[in-house]
């Protein structure tokens, strides 16, 4: 916690995974059986056009089955189409 | 929150001797003790018992954020704890008569996970979420957002209680999820303000607990669940099971319910904390199942039977919640109690 990155209580604040200072964290990437990649640590995620990608947390899962509608991200569609990991 | 009206003779007395308005003598609280022992050997399903299930509320929420007119000194009485646990014991034995827990996975992370994903994926009973997307009237809606006011207008807190308790990576993972729950430190995206602010946008009352007395006994057995589970030490397990079958439990028919208020008119405003938990919950489950649950079985083996409990808990509990109000939708009636709050 630091005096400078206090955010605004009506959620105008920075981005919620900028809100951790000091040394940047390793990222990690979790392939979840049958299901999303889960990235956690300091990253940035960028579109095709160069620019960060709207993100609201600082640990995401990124969809791998194709179905999500909220796609980069995952929406727990991989339930419904019994989407399989292993090769 | 404001002092609700009593269903039956225990909740009558409980509230009349912590809001001091019926005497608070030692003499009552062993009347009030003895009228609890009386409800709980007669009740023909204390899941069902609107008397007790609200008097067992009222006696959770003196740990929580505490009762118009009631001292805050009540909450560590130790006859009402006494009261309590009398409660807790009948609720407990008939929870865990509904919530069978079949063959146990190995206490491998992977292996908890995988059962814990199995588990919440069988269907059970009544879908309220499709019915929601494609079928609900706004009367029915508000109906949805009162029944789920009494846990979302504080969500995540009774998940909280478990913190204190884990250790290490299970620890890390909860405190991971239950960040997200509180907006990461935004008010405007913590969970429950988000909830509030759909409330408002159909017109309805955000004050904790101002549709209590609609609530029926089985919506608030599911959050005395979580009480339960939350503030028992011994039961580390099952609140960790609970919130692993939450999340596991919640992408999916979020989606449908921001269909369903879509249907009706709404914008982002209302939609917002369902499409929030779409993406949010695709993360918490991940963590919930492998660091949360699974780390916390790598760690202390001999939980596992609870962890799997406490997740068929909140899956059972729920689906007679689900149940009650379906069929009551079902037959063209209100699935809530009669109450002042939704009479204005």
């Amino acid at each position: 916690m630091s005096a400078g990155t206090g955010s605004a209580p009506d959620g105008s604040g920075p981005p919620a995974h900028a809100l951790n200072s000091g040394p940047a964290t390793p990222v990690s990437v979790v392939a979840c059986p049958n299901g999303p990649l889960l990235i956690r640590g300091d990253f940035e995620l960028i579109g095709p056009d160069g620019n960060e990608l709207p993100r609201t947390r600082r640990t995401v899962a990124l969809c791998r089955c194709g179905a999500s509608v909220l796609k980069p991200y995952c929406d727990g569609s991989h339930k419904l189409t019994g989407f399989r990991s292993d090769p | 929150m404001k002092q609700p009206s009593p269903r039956g003779e225990a909740g009558a007395l409980l509230l009349a001797v912590i809001g001091g308005t019926g005497g608070s003598g030692r003499e009552d609280l062993a009347r009030l003790d003895a009228v609890v022992e009386a409800a709980v050997a007669r009740t023909p399903d204390i899941l069902h018992d609107d008397d007790l299930q609200l008097t067992l509320f009222c006696l959770y929420e003196l740990h929580y954020s505490g009762i118009d007119g009631v001292v805050d000194d009540w909450e560590w009485d130790l006859q009402l704890l006494g009261v309590r646990q009398r409660i807790e014991a009948a609720f407990e034995a008939r929870v865990r008569a509904e919530a069978v827990v079949g063959a146990l996975p190995e206490a491998t992370s992977e292996a908890v996970c995988a059962e814990l994903f199995r588990l919440t994926g069988e269907d059970s009973g009544p879908s309220m979420s499709r019915f929601v997307a494609k079928t609900a009237t706004h009367d029915q809606l508000r109906e949805f957002l009162v029944h789920r006011s009494i846990s979302q207008l504080r969500e995540a807190d009774p998940h909280t209680w478990a913190i204190p308790r884990l250790a290490g990576r299970a620890k890390a993972a909860l405190v991971e999820i239950q960040a997200d729950e509180y907006g990461n430190g935004l008010l405007a995206r913590m969970h429950s303000s988000l909830f509030a602010r759909t409330m408002r946008e159909l017109g309805m009352d955000d004050a904790y607990g101002a549709y209590l007395d609609a609530a029926p006994a089985i919506t608030l057995a599911s959050n005395n669940l979580m009480s339960l589970f939350g503030l028992n030490r011994r039961l580390r397990g099952a609140i960790v099971g609970h919130l692993a079958a939450y999340e596991m439990t919640s992408s999916l028919p979020n989606r449908l319910y921001s269909r369903g208020f879509a249907r009706h008119g709404y914008g982002d405003a209302a939609t917002g904390y369902f499409d929030e938990h779409v993406e949010a919950d695709a993360v918490h489950e991940q963590i919930a199942g492998r660091d949360m649950a699974g780390g916390l079985v790598e760690s202390d083996p001999q939980l596992l039977p609870d962890v799997l409990f406490g997740a068929a808990a909140a899956l059972a509990v729920d689906s007679l919640m689900t149940a009650r109000i379906m069929a009551a939708w079902e037959e063209g009636r209100s699935s809530l109690r009669p109450s002042e709050a939704m009479a204005s």
